[in-house]
């Protein structure tokens, strides 16, 4: 029992690292322009794809590198037709905003790329590890891309958060978080401020992509994640990078404690058609803390004044 | 929510009394220990210098804010703590300094808005039109038109709000309070951003308002030459706390109403 | 020259009041209900029912649901799946266990039940705003799409999940035909559409924009958030709730739950969007171009004589609907109706340029 629990809890942690790379692109953006960009889910499938696709005919690493040029003109494309014309409007019409770029892309994606089932090869090893198999009957299974995608997401964490901190530009990006005006005022570039951070939003969905791609192959439902990648950010606070790690964390282990461990009790009890339960735990999970605590965990509490 | 009636109150008695009202930010003290009281049927003015806390007591009188200590009394009813939409219940209305119309409905929309509370029909009448949702909406709309009248906005009245210039809205801001039948009025720096044309136009409303309707007024206002003209009493914050308190001659003569005025600390 | 107001005084109230009125416009929309009723029935094919005049009604109907609580009352919601969902259900179990119901009982019943729902799933818009709030309803959405997979009663222990539901009867008339359907249909919507109408005009109306413009300032005047939104959600899943059943009876006699899943949420919002936020006629406007939309494209290879697979043209129906959806909301966030309100503004001063 208790290796089944431990089983889970990593498989679900390690999934959590996914969605907190999703999460990542989000709050880098919100964090920088105040956008809340719901496009990052299609701008993942798109880059796993660009992937995948170039792949087949050039070998990884180039394809990569070509993936990252295609990104950084996405991400600015978006900002420049779409985002800067709507600059003063409400939050919710930058949203739905970022849903139709989403269909777009999505449909634009598939008929560029086509929409089969493509493999990304990482040349990572598939075969399962497994820990412990003194302690616990069978061991306890891990899959080692998710370790490694969990360390890579790791090593972006570091990477980002150092950027931020430390660097002129980061510095900059935080600026601007802060007030648009002001950071005019002081001479900072806006809107060359913003290409690096779509183009960075743009680097990590890439990463995303790839892990994500290399896990399941790359099809349309990876741009559902970025649905799931909302309770990530409702828990983990909307600014904060740490939050997006930590809910992600959450989410992907709560989600699969779900439904391993309470769904047989659900179905015994209410004589249910089958599981499922992780389809919307994540948002009810989302929703009490939005109740409770709807700044998340780490996020900044939001004063209303007259 | 029962409100109290102002069957018992005549003109020139208290109809608003705030009592040692306090109310802090985190470490900002807004108001301190601040007392002062509303006759009905006066024209009270509250002045000060920026930051003084007149707004804040506004927000305090109209339930925006719950102050930390004190208490208000209307209509001789005593209260620590009231919601915005009880003091709208009670008779209090107000504008505000930025107009904060609805922006996407017109003129004649906002200001029926200010008819929602005196609207009796529910939804039920209201899905089927005619009958007596229809009969009630043509009486409220009939005195909405008094007052569109009165404040002379007709030709803006199917314009959405945000598209009038700043002046009018205002004027639009003004129509919407009055659209309640308030007992008492708070005017928010009603003068602010305005022309001498406008100002003129908007101290022959407020003193109209005053002299036809009877409706007691309470204003913010900068200009001292409004302050003196319009108003019958009044009251001076100075960093949340009351340094004056009388006619407007009284005031003007008063060494640390002058003092705050000038930037001396005292 | 022929749209114009001249000698047309509104000599009370009530005809200022109304929702025509200039009588052009009215008389137009009269004739065109009428030809709706009268006119069509002569010369629609089945397949013009089936495809274009019956998904258009029904889903006109959850557009002015979600128009309510998001365009009138600014309450973003992305729950209207689900709410169809529940509607959808509670008429096939309230028909298929006291089958002698009437069917418009059965019709009232579907949307008071989702009525009722949407209350539940409304009460966290009291603490919640704006984009959370749409995180809010996807957990309604997820949530009831589950329940319903999930728990055997409400598709009467279906193996498949599916369900199937046989001819309506009303008054002892089969509505078995296309033709009987969509006049049924049709009866209900504008109805129903009047009854919009007269909501969104009057005080609740008022209201509902109030709290979406400046929810602090309809404090003031006395409007409590409390009833404002909740009254919005109510009203508007009792539409959704309508829609879903008539979706589920009347557009394939069955459906299986994917029929009410997070797609058909996100399909009515755009229906929402492209319409025109906050306007009865953009909800019909935007049923229409979402639905006609992929008939249309699926056209495209014979008109333009290249072969296309199914699956590009279903890709190009995806960038159509996202590049609208950013150029209306670029362009004109009022969307379709108002194309049509600036084109009319035209008509008046029609021959003069301006």
């Amino acid at each position: 029992m208790l290796g089944v629990f431990i089983e889970t809890l990593i498989g679900g942690l390690l999934t959590g690292v996914l969605y907190s790379l999703v999460a990542l692109g989000f709050v880098l953006i919100f964090k920088a322009s105040g956008v809340f960009n719901f496009a990052q889910g299609a701008m993942v499938l798109f880059a796993a794809l660009s992937v995948a696709r170039l792949s087949e005919h050039m070998p990884l690493i180039v394809a990569v590198a070509l993936s990252v040029v295609i990104m950084i003109a996405l991400a600015y494309a978006i900002e420049r037709l779409v985002l800067r014309p709507l600059v003063n409007q409400d939050a919710i019409i930058l949203f739905m905003a970022t849903l139709g770029i989403t269909y777009f892309l999505d449909g634009f994606g598939q008929t560029v790329w086509g929409s089969d089932i493509y493999k990304i090869d990482l040349g990572l090893p598939k075969n399962p590890i497994f820990l412990f198999e003194g302690i616990f009957p069978g061991g306890i299974l891990i899959d080692p891309e998710a370790l490694i995608a969990a360390a890579a997401c790791g090593l972006l964490v570091l990477v980002l958060a150092i950027f931020f901190q430390v660097t002129r530009i980061g510095r900059a990006l935080r600026a601007v978080a802060d007030d648009h005006q002001a950071a005019q005022s002081v001479g900072i570039p806006l809107n060359y401020i913003w290409l690096i951070v779509w183009s960075v939003a743009g680097i990590v969905a890439l990463v995303a992509g790839m892990a994500w791609g290399s896990k399941l192959g790359v099809q349309f439902s990876i741009a559902l994640v970025a649905l799931k990648a909302l309770p990530v950010l409702i828990l983990g606070g909307l600014t904060s990078i740490p939050g997006a790690i930590v809910g992600g964390l959450i989410i992907g282990a709560g989600e699969k404690l779900a439904e391993v461990m309470l769904a047989p009790i659900l179905i015994r009890l209410f004589d249910l058609a089958g599981g499922g339960i992780e389809n919307w735990f994540a948002y009810v999970l989302a929703l009490v803390f939005l109740l409770v605590r709807p700044q998340g965990l780490f996020g900044e509490r939001i004063i209303e004044r007259v | 929510m029962r409100a109290p009636s102002t069957a018992d109150i005549a003109a020139g008695d208290v109809l608003l009394s705030a009592e040692g009202i306090s109310l802090a930010f985190g470490g900002v003290k807004a108001l301190s220990n601040v007392s002062f009281d509303i006759r009905k049927g006066e024209i009270r003015a509250i002045i000060g210098p920026n930051g003084a806390g007149k707004t804040s007591m506004l927000n305090v009188i109209n339930g925006f804010y719950q102050p930390d200590a004190g208490t208000i009394t209307f209509k001789r009813e005593t209260r620590t703590r009231m919601r915005t939409h009880e003091a709208a219940e009670f008779g209090i209305a107000r504008t505000f300094q930025n107009v904060a119309l609805f922006k996407g409905m017109t003129t004649l929309d906002n200001l029926m808005a200010g008819r929602t509370l005196r609207m009796r029909r529910g939804v039920f009448w209201q899905a089927l039109w005619f009958g007596p949702a229809l009969k009630e909406a043509i009486e409220h709309r009939r005195r909405v038109e008094e007052i569109i009248d009165f404040l002379e906005i007709q030709h803006i009245r199917k314009i959405p709000v945000g598209k009038l210039p700043y002046g009018l809205q205002k004027r639009v801001d003004l129509g919407r309070a009055l659209a309640t039948e308030p007992e008492l009025l708070l005017l928010d720096e009603p003068m602010a951003g305005m022309n001498l044309e406008e100002k003129e136009d908007m101290s022959r409303f407020i003193i109209d308002i005053h002299d036809q309707f009877g409706t007691t007024v309470a204003l913010i206002e900068h200009d001292m030459g409004v302050v003196m003209d319009l108003s019958g009493r009044v009251v001076v914050l100075d960093y949340g706390k009351k340094i004056a308190d009388g006619t407007p001659a009284e005031v003007q003569r008063n060494q640390a109403v002058i003092d705050a005025y000038l930037g001396i600390s005292h | 020259m022929f749209y114009r107001e001249a000698g047309q005084f509104k000599t009370n109230y009530a005809k200022d009041m109304a929702i025509f009125p200039i009588a052009q416009d009215r008389w137009f929309v009269i004739g065109v209900i009428v030809f709706a009723f009268v006119g069509v029935p002569q010369f629609a094919s089945n397949y013009f029912y089936t495809e274009i005049l019956i998904p258009v009604m029904i889903l006109s109907l959850a557009a002015i649901g979600l128009n309510i609580l998001t365009g009138y009352c600014g309450q973003l919601s992305l729950g209207t799946g689900g709410f169809m969902a529940v509607g959808a259900y509670a008429a096939y179990n309230l028909a298929l266990r006291v089958p002698e119901t009437n069917f418009l009982v059965v019709l009232v019943f579907s949307g008071l039940m989702a009525t009722l729902v949407g209350i539940i799933f409304g009460l966290p818009s009291l603490r919640i705003k704006g984009f959370y709030l749409a995180v809010a309803t996807l957990a309604s959405q997820f949530f009831l799409e589950w329940t319903f997979a999930r728990v055997k009663w409400f598709t009467n222990y279906s193996h498949s999940g599916s369900v199937a539901v046989g001819d309506v009867e009303l008054f002892g008339i089969a509505l078995g035909n296309p033709e009987r359907k969509y006049l049924f249909i049709l009866a209900v919507v504008v109805v129903l559409a009047l009854v919009a109408k007269n909501l969104v005009r009057g005080r609740i109306g008022r209201m509902w924009m109030a709290i979406r413009d400046m929810d602090i300032a309809a404090e003031i005047l006395g409007i409590r958030p409390l009833y404002a939104k909740l009254s919005a959600f109510a009203v508007s899943s009792f539409f959704i709730g309508v829609a879903g059943a008539l979706w589920g009876f009347f557009r394939l006699g069955g459906w299986e739950p994917l029929a009410f899943d997070i797609n058909r949420s996100f399909q009515v919002l755009f229906m929402v969007i492209i319409g025109g936020l906050g306007s009865i006629l953009g909800s019909f406007l935007g049923a229409a171009f979402i639905v006609i939309t992929p008939l249309f494209l699926n056209q495209l290879p014979g008109i333009l004589g290249i072969p296309m697979s199914t699956a590009l043209i279903s890709h190009i129906e995806f960038m159509v609907f996202g590049a609208m959806i950013v150029f209306f909301l670029i362009v004109e966030p009022h969307g379709l109706a108002r194309l049509w309100a600036i084109a009319k503004e035209k008509l008046r001063l029609w021959p003069y340029p301006y």
